[in-house]
């Protein structure tokens, strides 16, 4: 006898073809799998009645464990046990250990710079280890639901980049499940607290996890949300908390910086222990022993704690500076503030930001699990059991969008902020005569300069039909669908030859602070300037160049005296010396002094031709 | 007859009914599709149909319509656990065969 859940009225399936679909919050800590069970969405647990599992993946000679029992392991096999691989998603070699120094991995750098980890002399990759959560927390809810699902809504934090984004819908499909949308940590938490039937107005979520912080500034009108703002850093979270602690023990025990594997992973776990029971007591005892056998005991108080935090706790509020900022809202104006993340069950990240918007933030709904539940209300409305499916939400793009012109500058085609799914597109031309081909490359950033963006894609528009430079019209769309995952063709437009790339893990490219890149935008906004400028006037000095050398070429011996010459070679010499400079305005008067030297061998160039058109044929014939 | 609700589902109802934050009760019914011939229907009731009957057990108001009743008259609703998987139950005594799966059934 199957188990029959309550419908919404009008509601319910026919037999076989109940629509299951489950929210999943794929955390860097812990994930967890939720459904909406006869209207209520709820969590599930496994055969110990444990919500949340831990994400970490072991890989050992008895097979593959996830969660708990990985996580127990962890300590005594540290290299063939991966946590926090949510980290590593979309990252490269270099980048994690600049970043990550202490990981107890093997890493390998495999080809096109995407990452790899070895463990049991295999070799696997963080979209095969994150599927392996995925596939536990799926096989969970199928047990729980009796049936097969038909598709998942994963939460992903409202940072992650297109390369991020992509190994998770990568991993999603490696382990069997149907993603029906990703969704922005953030927004899912907003709906887990209903707050899309609540008072219209601004909403702002600070989510502090295991391995990321998201600020999310949400504006509510009429049922919808939009997202206004997003901010944060996506590598500061408790795991950060942890390693100051570790270091802090390391520092009382007197200890050397590089520690055992094992040491290492045990000092983590007691750090994370002692930081649980500060939530609660004012003081915790610590007792470990060393790598030289020796037996140490401490005490970690709740003020030493607190002080020890205190700088990540400041840098999570000025990333909430920047991000009202960005949404243009003052604190005044923010109705409901959420908390999300186990980090905020520490009692100063709550009094801290609660002082900061002024206001007491919501934490009646676990922490932990109040994402998922927001995805799992979404997955229902997407797989279709809502009678009235009313629920919108936006997302806005938290960097630009552009491709590389001449001269290294960047030309943004979809500016930040900008709600998702989205498309627009821009004509380009070629520079050259006969150009055949044209190079595009993506770039994602607020900076003027190609070197100063973040590189997403290269790819190549070739069967250009040979045209006089700016004669070819090159269209070049770019779409973001509601994944936040970038489509781009450029097509010319007479012959109709296209090409396209769809935004793909881009693993080997280098990783830059999206908060930094923000930063750095701003600090450079007078700099980004000029040197576009200057890029603007060499290019075109550039092109002043190219046409003139081709006048001449062809008809400088034929219309000009040596004299004329020799003084238009002269004020062309005079440009390119320019052009070698940093004045952009010496660049810009000497073009234009070129432009008058040329002014008469243009009119004779312009005569020449007429004359010629016209030569041998008589008035009444034109 | 009527219709009987068992303490556990009773329990279960309710809670769904307050979460929801609406709804007057529970509706029984059946629908003739599925493998078998007929297939339980389980819903959340907003507004009563003129052909509705309305039962109370339990503190549960349960909403037939008339057609339904003929097929559900004497039921019980259960709710019970099986390994991870829980959910309400029909106990029907009209129904003499199922469905493998047990979603569909036939009198």
């Amino acid at each position: 006898m199957a188990l029959l859940q309550i419908a919404e009225p009008g509601q319910s399936a026919v037999p076989h073809q109940r629509k299951l679909a489950v929210g999943i919050d794929l955390g860097t800590t812990n994930s967890l799998v939720a459904s909406v069970v006869s209207g209520q969405a709820v969590t599930f647990a496994d055969e110990n009645n444990e919500h949340l599992l831990p994400s970490v993946v072991g890989y050992y000679s008895d097979g593959i464990q996830v969660g708990q029992k990985a996580k127990l392991a962890a300590s005594s096999d540290p290299s063939n046990t991966v946590m926090s691989v949510k980290r590593l998603l979309g990252r490269n070699l270099e980048d994690i250990r600049t970043r990550y120094p202490n990981l107890p991995y093997n890493f390998t750098d495999s080809q096109g710079g995407s990452l790899s980890l070895t463990v049991r002399d295999n070799l696997v990759n963080p979209v095969q280890v994150s599927a392996e959560i995925l596939k536990t927390l799926g096989q969970r809810a199928e047990k729980t639901l009796g049936d097969e699902l038909k598709g998942a809504v994963i939460t992903v934090p409202a940072y992650f980049d297109d390369a991020q984004r992509q190994g998770t819908k990568d991993a999603a499909q490696l382990a069997g499940l149907n993603v029906l949308r990703l969704l922005n940590e953030p927004t899912a938490a907003a709906i887990a607290y209903g707050l899309d039937s609540g008072q219209e107005g601004v909403i702002a979520i600070y989510d502090l996890g295991g391995g990321t912080f998201d600020i999310s500034i949400l504006r509510l009108s009429k049922g919808v949300f939009e997202v206004l703002a997003t901010g944060g850093n996506s590598s500061l979270g408790g795991d950060d908390f942890d390693d100051i602690l570790v270091d802090h023990i390391k520092q009382q025990a007197e200890l050397n910086e590089q520690v055992s594997n094992e040491l290492q992973r045990t000092l983590l776990d007691i750090a994370k222990d002692a930081k649980e029971r500060l939530s609660v007591d004012a003081a915790a005892d610590i007792q470990f022993t060393d790598d030289a056998g020796m037996q140490h005991q401490l005490t970690l108080s709740c003020i030493k704690f607190e002080k020890l935090i205190e700088p990540l706790i400041k840098e999570t509020l000025r990333s909430c500076r920047r991000a009202m900022k960005d949404a243009e809202v003052d604190n005044e104006d923010v109705l409901e503030v959420v908390m999300v993340g186990g980090s905020t069950r520490v009692p100063a990240v709550r009094d801290k930001v609660g002082d900061f918007f002024g206001k007491t933030p919501l934490t009646s709904i676990d922490p932990d699990k109040v994402v998922a539940v927001g995805a799992a209300i979404q997955a229902d409305i997407l797989v279709g059991n809502k009678p009235d499916n009313d629920m919108l939400l936006l997302d806005v793009l938290p960097l630009s969008l552009g491709i590389e012109t001449m001269g290294g500058l960047v030309e943004k085609i979809i500016h930040r902020n900008t709600t998702i799914p989205v498309a627009k597109a821009q004509e380009f031309t070629t520079f050259k005569d006969g150009q055949t081909a044209m190079k595009v490359h993506v770039l994602q950033g607020e900076r003027e300069l190609v070197e100063d963006c973040r590189s997403l894609a290269n790819f190549t528009l070739h069967g250009i039909p040979p045209m006089a430079a700016g004669a070819a019209h090159i269209r070049v769309t770019f779409q973001v669908d509601a994944d936040g995952l970038l489509h781009v063709t450029a097509m010319e437009k007479s012959s109709g030859v296209h090409a396209d790339i769809q935004v793909k893990p881009s693993y080997g490219l280098e990783e830059s602070e999206i908060t930094e890149m923000l930063m750095s935008s701003m600090q450079h906004a007078k700099d980004d300037m000029q040197a576009r400028m200057l890029k603007e006037q060499q290019v075109e000095s550039a092109r002043v160049e190219e046409a003139l050398r081709a006048a001449l070429a062809a008809d400088g011996e034929a219309l000009l005296s040596e004299q004329e010459r020799a003084e238009l070679e002269q004020a062309l010499q005079s440009m390119l010396d320019a052009a070698k400079g940093n004045d952009a305005e010496a660049i810009k008067s000497a073009i234009e002094q070129v432009d008058i030297a040329s002014q008469e061998f243009a009119n004779r160039r312009m005569d020449r031709s007429i004359n010629l058109a016209l030569s041998g044929q008589s008035v009444e014939q034109l | 007859m009527g219709i009987k609700v068992s303490d556990a589902a009773a329990q279960r109802a309710q809670s769904f009914l307050v979460n929801r934050g609406k709804g007057i009760g529970l509706r029984l019914g059946v629908k003739t599709t599925g493998c078998s011939g007929l297939a339980y229907v389980l819903e959340f009731v907003d507004e009563l149909n003129p052909d509705d009957e309305v039962f109370e057990d339990n503190g549960v108001k349960i909403i037939i319509d008339g057609k339904s009743l003929v097929y559900l008259d004497g039921t019980q609703l259960d709710f019970t656990k099986e390994g991870l998987n829980e959910g309400f139950q029909f106990n029907n005594p009209n129904a003499n065969g199922e469905c493998g799966c047990g979603e569909s059934f036939n009198v």
